[in-house]
């Protein structure tokens, strides 16, 4: 039964190929690199010393690739490389527009600062456990969670992360962590299995996984498949991910347990890869599900910003607070989502890239004014501004970046999204938005009320050792969240670029031709 | 034969979230042995089943018998397997770490990151 | 199980089975085996090494450290895909050299740089984890 039966398709394009261009490198470049000096820096775990001068250049270098990238794919549109010359629905696809760039830039640039932060953070033992070689093989998930065009292959890249994850996440092994590592590795282990469920199911309804054949298909199957199956599952599963509210428990149990230059990466990068998928899947492949979800995924956002804002406030661990303000952050995000229109998904994104940056710059900022003398508890701490008054400077601007207060990053995607939702009549979504910045206000306030102008409290109970290392301020890790201050005080500033790139990203999720496109160029020129 | 896959799927599935729902981590982990089997049986069973012509293209042929198997679900089951073979591999060493460390395996007795006594914050300045 | 048959067993059932990883790793490309199941017979042989004559025997006989072939496994991988950049063609594109050695045409190609690497991943991360639940099992 196996004759020569006639080809369906011209064989022969798959052979004959143009050369790939040296620009179009750029695409898989990021990824590749991270898992190249990843791995040499495992083989190299011994030698301490060296690690932090080989991560922290190849770190700038991946910052470099990636606004090389961006500048690719500024200049010539949405592109495309597939893998090991298979054709498009088959092979592996890394697709790259706008809002993978976007992010995969903002991801470089705060991992460079991880980078440097952790050679001041991360003692001897814990470089020797991996925490060099963990955060280049996180990176290679995030970037390749970032890049993919494949919706089995960013389930891999999820994996890829989670794994890395939780190496960084038992980084230095105290019983604590442990804990935080149960309870953070079996909730998304649930999570990603959720999400390979839906991806079997996808794969069963339209027999291709690649994201622009997707898009092109599903159009044809509305109607016949139950996508709406579908697509709730794929937003539970990312919900999950992102911590948004009623599935968040694993980030506050977990994300204040590791060092404080871990949680901080994972503050900002984590949750956001999940974001991301949501903006991706629901936002681009399945609009029409989405419209059909967005009073859920409405309410789902009003609480999850409410909710964990108030989570916030009730903390008296500093680190378990910032926690709580990632996931209302994540719940402005899906705020976005669940609007849906232009500026609503272009306030996700900008906000998202704004979190990205001020959660671990805020984070940073936690672990100096602990190592000032503060300590992680409120009760407790006191007296930073006199200690050092620029290190105070820098996290005001910070906290009021949290709270979306002009003339900061957090202030315009905010602004976006009230505008948004008032424009459909969502009065109580744009109030939300409006009371969690409120809250915000008071939450970070009473932290730098508490931690930073109010003199050190006469009862310094001793902290745990481990704790709390009084070792001098390093240039480094201030050098880190300078830089992170920097670009949120820019992008506050002079928002026009990050703005106009973020509603061309938003534009290119709603209108999925140019991604299609980049795919399948053959079939849009018959 | 897809229905009494989806049915042995859905069995296995109930079984993991019976076990998921067990305070005892070793169960837990047994939950997710279970449910990483039934995704790959979903995945194998969302591709169909019922050929029976390996895919496999002939020497004479140059594309696969047009009642071949689906070899896209096997790879991605073996995908699959890999990575939750080495994730349950990493649990199963993050449990019994855990156990050493905090001395049980009861996830309500572990409250050391969110401890029951945690002190309010100061209300005022 | 230190039991004198176990103990004189274990080293050539565990060079017997390190073989035949290897050949089975090797048949992979058109055959059934490949990489990953070629590591895992050989991850096994170290488990059963090291439960016979223990850890510190297995790890003295490995000479590096398990994380450390594993990583170089993945570079080894990696590298395999960036060798099509040369030849213009995209990333992880298939490469084959044909030479003739020794007057036999010997396929070479980057699939089985690739293989191999992978192989190196999983003989050095389950061997790893295998080796750190029998070392712990005796704390």
């Amino acid at each position: 039964m196996a004759g020569k039966t006639a080809p369906l398709e011209d064989l022969s394009v798959a052979y004959v190929m143009d050369p790939v261009a040296a620009a179009d490198w750029l695409i898989p470049a990021p990824v590749v690199w991270c898992l190249l000096i990843g791995a040499l820096l495992v083989m190299l775990r011994k030698r301490t010393a060296l690690q932090p001068l080989i991560a922290i250049p190849a770190l700038a270098v991946l910052a470099l690739m990636t606004i090389g990238l961006l500048w690719h794919v500024v200049v010539n549109g949405t592109v495309t490389m597939t893998m090991g010359r298979w054709l498009p629905p088959f092979g592996i696809s890394f697709t790259v527009d706008l809002l993978s760039a976007f992010f995969a830039v903002t991801s470089s640039l705060v991992a460079l600062a991880a980078g440097i932060y952790g050679r001041s953070d991360v003692d001897d033992s814990s470089r020797r456990y991996g925490f060099y070689p963990f955060l280049l093989l996180i990176m290679a998930g995030i970037i390749g969670a970032f890049l993919t065009g494949d919706i089995f292959n960013l389930y891999v890249w999820f994996e890829v992360l989670l794994i890395s994850s939780f190496g960084l996440l038992v980084l230095g092994s105290r019983p604590v962590q442990f804990d935080g590592a149960v309870k953070y590795a079996f909730l998304n282990l649930i999570a990603t299995t959720l999400f390979l469920v839906t991806t079997g199911y996808l794969y069963g309804l339209f027999g291709t996984l690649n994201m622009a054949d997707i898009a092109i298909k599903a159009s044809e199957l509305r109607g016949t498949a139950p996508l709406m199956t579908l697509v709730t599952l794929f937003l539970l599963a990312f919900a999950m991910k992102a911590a948004a509210f009623p599935v968040n428990f694993w980030l506050p149990a977990s994300y204040h347990t590791p060092r404080i230059v871990v949680s901080a990466l994972f503050g900002g990068l984590l949750t956001k890869v999940g974001i991301y998928a949501l903006l991706r899947i629901l936002g681009m492949l399945f609009p029409v599900e989405r419209e059909e979800l967005s009073f859920l995924i409405a309410l789902a956002a009003a609480l999850t910003m409410i909710l964990g804002v108030i989570g916030a406030l009730a903390q008296n661990d500093i680190r378990r607070a910032m926690g709580f303000l990632v996931i209302s952050g994540i719940g402005v995000m899906m705020a976005g989502l669940a609007l849906g229109s232009p500026a609503g998904l272009s306030g996700a994104i900008l906000y998202a890239a704004h979190s990205m940056v001020v959660m671990t710059a805020l984070y940073f900022a936690v672990g100096i004014g602990a190592r000032l003398g503060g300590g992680f508890r409120l009760s407790e701490a006191g007296g930073l501004y006199t200690r050092n008054a620029m290190v105070a400077g820098l996290t005001l601007v910070l906290f009021l970046s949290v709270a979306g207060l002009p003339p900061f990053s957090g202030f315009w995607p905010k602004i976006m999204l009230v505008k948004a939702s008032l424009d459909v009549g969502a009065w109580w979504l744009a109030g939300a938005i409006l009371m969690t910045g409120l809250l915000t206000t008071i939450t970070v306030g009473r932290i730098w009320a508490l931690a930073y102008w109010r003199p050190m409290p006469d009862t310094v109970s001793g902290e745990a050792p481990d704790e709390r290392d009084l070792s001098p301020l390093s240039m480094g890790a201030t050098a880190a969240l300078g830089g992170l201050v920097a670009i949120t005080a820019a992008a506050g500033v002079w928002p026009e670029p990050v703005m106009a790139l973020a509603q061309e990203a938003a534009r290119g999720l709603l209108d999925p031709s140019a991604y299609v496109q980049s795919v399948f160029p053959v079939e849009a020129t018959q | 034969m897809e229905a009494l896959f989806a049915v042995l799927v859905g069995a296995l599935f109930t079984v993991a979230f019976y076990l998921f729902l067990s305070k005892h981590i070793i169960r837990i982990l047994m939950g997710a042995a279970i449910l990483s089997n039934g995704v790959n049986l979903l995945i194998f069973t969302a591709g169909r089943v019922t050929r029976e012509v390996p895919p496999v293209i002939g020497a004479d042929a140059d594309v696969l018998a047009a009642n071949a198997a689906n070899p896209l679900p096997q790879a991605l089951i073996l995908t699959a397997i890999v990575i939750s073979f080495s994730f349950f591999a990493f649990l199963l060493v993050l449990g019994f770490r855990t156990f050493q460390k905090l001395e049980t395996d009861r996830s309500d007795e572990m409250r050391l990151a969110e401890p029951v006594s945690e002190p309010s914050p100061p209300l005022g300045y | 199980m230190r039991t004198i048959i176990f103990r004189s067993i274990a080293p050539f059932l565990t060079s017997l089975m390190v073989l035949f990883s290897i050949f089975v790793l090797l048949r992979g490309h058109n055959e059934p085996g490949g990489g990953f199941i070629g590591g895992l017979i050989a991850a096994s042989a170290l488990a059963i090494y090291g439960i016979a004559c223990g850890v510190a025997a297995v790890r003295r006989a490995i000479y590096y450290h398990p994380i450390a072939i594993s990583a170089f496994g993945l570079f080894m991988a990696t590298l395999a895909g960036v060798l099509s950049m040369f030849a213009g063609v995209p990333f992880m594109s298939g490469l084959w050299i044909y030479p003739e050695i020794l007057g036999v045409e010997l396929a070479l190609s980057s699939v089985l740089i690739f293989d191999v690497g992978v192989y190196l991943v999983v003989v050095g991360a389950i061997s790893s984890i295998a080796l750190g639940l029998e070392e712990g099992d005796r704390d």
